[in-house]
């Protein structure tokens, strides 16, 4: 009964709330009957609200991904617009069970913090944002210039290594909240605007006359993007890193949200493995339930929102504003880093 | 309550119906309620660490940092350690709230004096200002200045500028930085001894005021003095000063004094907001002295000014002080709230650590000993002042 | 002396005819001498204030009806030069602004909780209007159990565990019903079973915490043992010491009696109130927003940090040294930090203080860290009213019998509210003011939407901003001028000459 006097305290509080992750999250997330997942609080193609509160984008589509694997339905989820500075905390304390918000993948983040990330959704590095009036063309160009950036992220920490390394002044504006850093750019108070790359694509929809703002070719960081879970239970990561490798293996066997029924009668043994149809003797295939879930978990994954390519076509690709090619997001096979290993 | 009386008809009181032990009672248990709440906490916190793997002591204090600030006052650079970005951060606060308790004295005095004039116009237009200013959040009005100051302000390719030494753009105001050379000593002697001076002049101006009832014109002699002596210090040793002055080099200006337009923002919301706080005390203090005090100066043939300055004001300021200390007190809190626009102080500083490091109980509490202390400095200083305004009573 | 008064030329007969006033002492005239020109620099002050005033307002007017845009569907229509205030961003937003991300199809949720508050607040204000005694149980208990189950949706879901903890308390708590109805001596006599048992729970309770039990199974689920015990312990007790209550036939036991189950049955009510399923889709926090969550946050600090307040306000004053102490570090260390990192602090450290699994919602962390906030400042109004009654108050109060508690709630703390309304209400807008900090920890309260929606592409113009800022900033001057008027108005009506 140790630590149930604050319980007992707070019993209100508590009972409004969510309780969270008392024995496994996985568990915790059946019992509950959703996933509660912490996205950023607007971005473009990743995770965005609409004013009716519809949330569209990469990250968000991979928590639906999550919530189809275990409940076979993409609205069993909840978001949670987290902050830069709040973000681990959240997770940390069991208020989110999973993390979706374009988070970098670093050696302290995943050690000393206590988190641990499930894969890289998404191959990122971080770029700059200038107008074009100035007439730079490279990063190398912008001695003496004054950049604006969010605080509390590694783009501040990178932005700081590469001034240094080529030698170059710099002052740094750095402000809390992501849109007012924008803000802050596109009322002239800075020359550049830092960010992922990704993310200085979907900001530039955002400003004034985006036409008047070039990005620069430069990446001079990696950021490697991906969801991340709490240490210690292996389960839950087990179910949230093989969403995402399924997400991958679909693409990869060219299984899609429009042929995944068909596709559930090929005579293909990989993709009988990845959706989980019976074996001749009628025993299950034993993948989905050796993670605690069904076994037609991928395929749910797959028919309620499409294979990785799918996702990554339908929010930040060449159809949308953003207009972002594949690139080092591609699969293995097509000259890209995204590889999954087999599931079997 | 019925006290038991005993065969030998001394009242015996019951412990229950003993005020001194009743109080005992409720103590010692509202100290084990406490001690329980207390361990609760701290054992959770504990757990929480040692589950989420997060590391905790100020082992973190002496890492490098890895990230810039855009104004600090001692040198600091990405490589030095997060205890000095946070010691930039404290810097920064006392910095803004000193210039800015300044301005706010300044602004509250005058607008408080001007609340009371017999012109009906200027005690309307103090009131307006007061009405609209406290009743609206300084967060708003932070957002609200520092759009004020970025909007209409151009690039610093077309700053606007004085005598291409002051330059003014939406990268801050560049002004001109003094480098001293050998001997500029000289001037800072003259300065330390124009002090003296003054002090002592001021000293005998009372003692003859006193005595003759002749005024001696103290101001203007300190002012001359102060100016004076300095600038004869420099001249023994022929002006070893030299001005850096804010050149423009590709994007922005080099050299010089920066002040960032956060800072300006900030500044102007901050003193204008807590003047009005001021204006009201000064009004209710000025207020507080009784009418005859007035009539009885103006008998005495004094003019208005004088009234003011030498009957009204010094009896007004004991009642002015206190209230006066705890608008210093909140605006000193206030400027906090720099976080939003991105002033680096001891709050914005400390949060970007706290993101980095993830030790958020370490950087919370440094905050809160360090705001704490600020609070005891400033109210202990005020009590001071207040109890030597006091003593003028007669 | 028989002088004709009629020969005497000089002796008037009649009243002379009023003379009109000199023409620089009356009329307008003489006013606009008396307050604008009275001086050669009185004169000049009054035209350079003059002509800055008529600047401003001329710009403001301008900015706000003559160069306005009034119509457009998006951007395009304020983007012109010159523009001045670009109110359709007003009228596509204001809704998203007093609601934050509620469902629309939801908000008449959020406009029936405005309009009970309204129409409940508004008798209340009135001083001639009567019942306020209901007026106010209605607001500060009935309105918030309202407002949580219209906006969140109710069906909170309580565990059986907390069921039991709390009827577990309320029992443990029946141990005073006793005590209340008999006096302390006889009370203690009469229910010493009932005593014991009660020390032997808290005792198995205490020792709970120090010795970790194994858990034992009572048939549907698993239980540690001491706690378990403990609770079995708390209901013995409690149904010792009602059945004392009961036995009496004097109707003090039965008054008391009636009490505690008003009490406990409001409590266990309001409970099974939050846990029915009225059929309400759920609302997160997180989707609410606007003014909505600005008089959340503001409303729930006020009620909270009153009753807190005046606790605290009497622990300062209290002569038990543990009590003042208590009270001087907590009212000294809240008003010593800023609100802002007394937000950080909910919103990133109070999660490490709870055990594993516990979570609040971001919405109610910063409601508990305001409302503690407010607390201490509100300890501080309360206590300078209660140092400006005369010692004879309470000395009367002393010399007619009456407990500490009978003292100050019947005869101190009323006068002592009573002459700090003016300050409780200073205090009110400062936390309205306040409010606004929760966005920087992101929640989107009336100025945190307000700066989203100025980011939004469709109406990123330059006028956008000022428009913005205008609107939300009259918003706020509405209701902190409307407030400290009705201090004013207050303070006027009940000065009944307490001043010394």
């Amino acid at each position: 009964m140790k630590g149930k006097l604050l319980s007992c305290v707070f019993g209100f509080g508590l009972a409004l709330t969510a309780t969270g992750a008392m024995a496994g999250t996985l568990d915790d997330v059946k019992a509950k009957g959703f996933v509660q997942c912490g996205v950023s609080q607007g971005l473009p193609g990743f995770s965005n609200p609409d004013s009716q509160n519809n949330w569209t984008g990469m990250d968000v589509d991979f928590c639906r991904a999550v919530a189809s694997a275990i409940f076979n339905d993409p609205s069993k989820v909840k978001f949670t617009p987290l902050s830069a500075k709040e973000r681990f905390t959240a997770l940390q304390s069991g208020e989110v069970d999973l993390l979706s918000r374009n988070t970098t993948w670093t050696m302290s983040r995943d050690t000393s913090l206590g988190l641990k990330f499930a894969g890289v959704m998404y191959y990122d590095g971080q770029g700059f944002m200038v107008k074009k009036g100035l007439g730079v063309n490279t990063a190398l160009g912008l001695n003496g210039a004054s950049v604006c950036t969010n605080t509390g992220t590694t783009t501040e920490l990178n932005l700081a290594d590469f001034f240094k390394a080529n030698n170059m002044q710099y002052q740094v504006v750095a402000i809390e909240n992501s849109d007012e850093t924008l803000k802050a750019y596109d009322e002239g108070r800075c020359d550049v605007f830092t960010t992922d790359q990704s993310g200085l694509y979907a900001e530039r929809l955002k400003v004034k006359n985006p036409d008047e703002h070039i990005i620069l070719p430069e990446i001079i960081s990696k950021e490697p993007l991906g969801p991340v879970v709490r240490q210690g239970d292996d389960a839950w990561f087990n179910v949230v890193k093989w969403t995402y490798y399924a997400l991958l293996n679909a693409e990869e066997l060219g299984v899609t949200q429009a042929n995944v029924d068909e596709m559930k009668s090929s005579t293909n043994p990989e993709i009988k493995r990845l959706l989980g149809v019976p074996n001749e003797d009628g025993s299950g295939a034993g993948f989905g339930v050796g993670i605690g879930l069904d076994d037609a978990w991928a395929y749910q994954i797959i028919k309620n929102g499409g294979n990785y390519a799918e996702i990554f076509e339908r929010n930040v690709g060449e159809s949308t504003p953003l207009k972002i090619a594949r690139g080092k997001n591609a699969l293995w096979n097509k000259g890209g880093l995204q590889y999954a290993p087999p599931i079997r | 309550m019925t006290a038991t009386t005993d065969v030998a008809g001394k009242p015996r009181v019951s412990p229950w119906n003993d005020p001194g032990k009743r109080a005992l009672l409720i103590q010692i248990i509202l100290l084990v309620v406490f001690a329980i709440l207390a361990y609760e906490i701290v054992q959770n916190t504990l757990a929480n660490l040692r589950s989420r793997n997060i590391s905790s002591g100020f082992d973190f204090l002496s890492k490098s940092s890895g990230f810039d600030i855009i104004q600090s006052l001692v040198p600091y650079s990405s490589n030095s350690s997060y205890g000095r970005a946070l010691f930039v951060g404290f810097l920064n606060t006392l910095l803004i709230s000193a210039v800015s308790i300044v301005a706010a004295t300044i602004i509250g005095f005058v607008m408080g004096i001007m609340r009371l004039s017999k012109n009906w116009l200027v005690a309307r237009v103090a009131t307006l200002y007061i009405e609209i200013f406290r009743n609206i959040p300084l967060l708003l009005w932070i957002f609200i200045f520092y759009s004020a100051v970025l909007k209409p302000l151009p690039g610093p390719r077309e700053a606007l500028t004085i005598f291409d030494s002051f330059f003014l753009s939406n990268r801050g105001l560049m002004m001109p930085r003094p480098l001293f050379g050998d001997g500029a000593w000289l001037g800072g002697v003259g300065f330390l001894l124009a002090l003296v001076a003054c002090w002592l002049v001021a000293r005998g101006a009372k003692a003859r005021q006193l005595q003759t009832g002749e005024t001696f014109p103290v101001l203007w002699t300190s002012i001359a003095l102060i100016i004076g002596l300095p600038l004869i210090g420099f001249a023994l040793v022929g002006f070893p000063i030299h001005w850096e002055y804010p050149v423009l080099q590709g994007f922005n200006f080099g050299g010089g004094i920066a002040v960032i337009p956060e800072f300006m923002a900030l500044f102007l919301a901050l003193s204008i907001y807590t003047g009005t706080y001021i204006a009201e005390s000064v009004r209710a203090g000025i207020m507080a002295v009784s009418h005859g005090q007035t009539e009885a100066a103006l008998a005495l043939g004094l003019r208005p000014g004088r009234v003011l300055r030498l009957v009204v004001v010094p009896q007004a300021m004991r009642v002015i002080i206190p209230p006066l200390a705890s608008t210093y007190l909140s605006l000193t809190k206030n400027s906090s709230l720099a976080v939003a626009i991105g002033y680096p102080d001891l709050v914005a500083a400390g949060g970007t650590v706290l993101n980095q490091t993830g030790q958020a109980i370490e950087v919370v509490g440094i905050w809160m000993v360090v705001y704490l202390s600020l609070s005891l400095l400033t109210s202990g200083f005020m009590n001071w002042f207040n109890a030597r305004m006091r003593l003028v009573e007669r | 002396m028989a002088a004709d008064p009629a020969n005497l030329a000089y002796v008037r007969t009649e009243e002379a005819p009023l003379l009109p006033p000199p023409a620089n002492e009356a009329g307008v005239r003489g006013w606009l001498i008396k307050n604008l020109f009275s001086s050669p620099l009185n004169s000049l002050l009054t035209i350079l204030v003059g002509a800055f005033l008529i600047w401003l307002i001329w710009d403001t007017v301008k900015w706000g009806l003559f160069d306005a845009v009034w119509t457009g569907e998006n951007r395009e229509a304020c983007t012109g030069e010159g523009v001045g205030a670009c109110w359709p961003l007003i009228w596509d937003k204001f809704p998203q602004w007093m609601y934050g991300f509620y469902p629309i199809d939801q908000r008449w949720r959020p406009n029936l909780v405005f309009l009970i508050g309204g129409a409940a607040l508004i008798p209340m204000l009135i001083p001639s209007v009567g019942g306020k005694l209901w007026n106010a149980m209605f607001l500060l208990i009935f309105f918030p159990l309202i407002t949580i189950i219209l906006l969140s949706g109710g069906h909170v879901n309580f565990l059986a565990q907390t069921y039991a903890a709390v009827i577990a308390l309320l029992l443990l708590a029946a141990v005073i019903v006793p005590i209340a109805a008999f006096g302390l001596e006889d009370g203690l006599q009469r229910n010493r079973p009932g005593i014991i048992l009660a020390a032997a729970a808290l005792l198995v309770w205490l020792g709970g915490f120090l010795v970790d039990t194994p858990s034992i199974s009572i048939g549907f689920a698993r239980v540690n043992a001491l706690p378990f015990f403990s609770m079995l312990l708390a209901f013995l007790a409690g149904v010792v010491s009602l059945k004392v209550a009961l036995a009496d036939n004097s109707g003090a036991g039965r008054s008391a009696l009636k009490g505690w189950a008003l009490i406990a049955g409001g409590l266990l009510l309001a409970m099974l109130l939050l846990d029915i399923d009225f059929g309400l889709e759920p609302v997160e926090t997180s989707q609410w927003g606007g003014l909505l969550v600005t008089l959340v946050v503001a409303v729930t600090g006020i009620v909270a940090s009153l009753p807190i307040g005046i606790l605290l306000a009497l622990g300062r004053r209290s002569k038990m040294p543990v009590v003042r102490m208590f009270s001087i570090v907590f009212i000294e260390i809240w008003r010593g930090v800023p609100l802002i990192t007394v937000l950080f602090m909910s919103s990133v450290m109070l999660p490490l203080f709870l055990p594993e699994g516990v979570n609040f919602d971001k919405l109610l962390r910063a409601l508990v860290g305001v409302a503690l906030f407010s607390s201490a400042y509100m300890a501080e109004v309360v206590r300078a009213g209660l140092q400006a009654i005369p010692r004879g108050q309470y000395e009367g109060a002393q010399a007619l019998g009456l407990s500490y508690w009978q003292m100050m709630a019947k005869i101190i703390l009323p006068q002592a509210l009573k002459i700090s309304i003016p300050n409780i209400v200073g205090n009110f807008i400062s936390l309205f003011k306040d409010t606004t900090l929760v966005s920087i920890i992101g929640i989107f309260d009336l100025l945190g939407i307000v700066q989203a929606g100025l980011r939004d592409a469709n109406w990123a113009s330059a006028a956008s901003a000022p428009t913005g800022y205008f609107t939300v900033a009259l918003i706020f001057w509405v209701f902190c001028f409307g407030m400290s008027r009705y201090s004013m108005f207050i303070e006027r009506r009940l000065a009944t000459g307490h001043k010394r």
